[in-house]
């Protein structure tokens, strides 16, 4: 299998090549459209601004390649919010696959900012996930998020729920890191290669 | 409802439990004397070990004074990265934004900065605005002086300052800190529990994370500093690295005591 994991100027990319390899498989690290389009599954990874990302995005036509893929896409963090149609971080419009726009967490006492750390997903209902995941713990750090709406599959409650994985079509997300959730993290990317 | 109770409804966000390794020459050292391993030093076994046990992150400090010593971290933190699959953050050195690349791109998640931001404060800001808040941990050392005031140190706790401990958190926060990590250096080493309401003091000053560091002798010193010192993770060494609190028994405690924890 061929999965390829799309470079551009985000921080955090190693850490998915790194649990890609973990589970045995060799992934590539790529802005080639052509390898990017002939993987058997791409990998949208990304920390980092959401306005400077799509600039960039936009720039190298990335934009486009990611919007025209066919096979299974996984968004991370970032990566998931891009996929969105826009963000207030920056208030930017995104790549639009996800009818919804990304929002700041607004911040009441006792409830910090950045969401960061472990946090449970629940009302799961995607192939992404394995079953008895429910309430399984997972890698949080962001101060955006995206509600709950129609392409939710996962929910995490932060002063409320918002949507911790997101399905439309071809198209994953995840706002957590799984390449960063042990054990749990590894069994969702597993999920996610058998797609 | 307390006010407690109201804010756990909103927050189901697990309480951190983070273990600290010291590293020298790229070996940990300090009192790591577990069984059954073939070398108790490796960072990479002892990471996997600690992930396996239920540690939330781990932080690796180098204390390793030498330039050669330096690279042989930046090594280790490429070997953590490639097999832990837990965050993790390193500290230890770090002076300028040039230490803070070689450390991120050899797949650090977060690094934390001492003296360095108390000495150039602007550090933080260039972190924050070249890598995004989340990677930047500032962490502060400081002590309660006689007249009860919190003042921060320099140096590992050798140098004092002008500087008091919640106005220059509050300000490492604007400037761009993703976390705070509060060492008390007169808690530190002396196990008789964290500093709680010097913690508490920091949680309500500030909208960002704050780890307690130093003090922990006990379980119930976990409890107290996330329930008196409302802190959002609790970080320890040696009770940890000589078995004496095993992580598993301490999650396990800390869910009969109704802390969130994973």
């Amino acid at each position: 299998m061929q999965v390829a994991i799309v470079k551009y100027n985000a921080g955090n990319i190693h850490s998915v090549v790194h649990a890609i390899r973990r589970l045995g498989i060799e992934p590539i690290l790529t802005d080639d459209p052509t390898l990017l389009q002939q993987a058997d599954k791409v990998i949208f990874p990304g920390v980092g601004e959401a306005a400077t990302t799509m600039q960039y995005l936009q720039k190298t036509g990335l934009d486009k390649v990611i919007k025209g893929l066919t096979q299974p896409v996984l968004g991370i963090c970032l990566g998931m919010q891009l996929l969105c149609k826009h963000s207030e971080e920056g208030h930017v419009d995104a790549l639009g696959i996800f009818d919804i726009p990304v929002k700041k967490f607004s911040w009441v006492k006792g409830i910090k900012i950045p969401h960061m750390g472990w946090n449970q997903i629940g009302q799961l209902k995607s192939p992404l996930f394995a079953k008895n995941q429910e309430n399984d713990y997972v890698y949080f750090v962001h101060s955006y998020y995206v509600p709950v709406c129609e392409h939710t599959v996962a929910t995490t409650q932060y002063n409320g729920a918002f949507s911790a994985a997101l399905n439309k079509n071809n198209f994953y997300a995840t706002q957590f890191h799984p390449e960063k959730s042990g054990d749990v993290g590894s069994l969702i990317l597993e999920q996610f290669l058998q797609l | 409802m307390s006010e407690a109770n109201i804010s756990q409804q909103k927050n189901m966000l697990a309480k951190r439990i983070i273990p600290c390794l010291d590293v020298k020459d790229g070996k940990v050292v300090k009192g790591v004397n577990f069984v059954n391993f073939r070398d108790a030093g490796d960072p990479v076994e002892l990471g996997a070990f600690y992930s396996k046990a239920g540690a939330d992150e781990l932080v690796f400090l180098d204390i390793t004074a030498s330039h050669e010593g330096r690279k042989t971290f930046v090594e280790m933190v490429e070997k953590v990265a490639a097999n832990v699959n837990i965050p993790f953050t390193v500290g230890g050195g770090i002076n300028e934004l040039s230490d803070v690349e070689r450390l991120l791109k050899a797949g650090a998640d977060k690094v934390s900065i001492n003296s360095a931001a108390l000495r150039n404060p602007d550090l933080i800001n260039q972190i924050a605005a070249n890598f995004g808040s989340q990677v930047c941990v500032v962490a502060i050392d400081a002590k309660q002086e006689e007249n009860g005031e919190w003042v921060c140190y320099l140096n590992g706790g050798r140098i004092p300052t002008e500087r008091k401990l919640v106005e220059w958190a509050v300000e490492a926060q604007e400037r761009g800190a993703g976390e705070i990590l509060f060492t008390s250096m007169s808690h530190d080493g002396v196990k008789t529990g964290y500093p709680n309401e010097a913690l508490a003091a920091l949680a309500d000053a500030l909208r960002i994370p704050v780890i307690a560091s130093g003090g922990a002798g006990t379980m119930e010193h976990f409890k107290d500093a996330f329930e008196k010192g409302k802190a959002d993770a609790a970080l320890a060494a040696s009770v940890f690295h000589f078995g004496e609190i095993k992580i598993d028994e301490l999650k396990a405690y800390l869910k009969t005591q109704n802390i969130p924890v994973r």
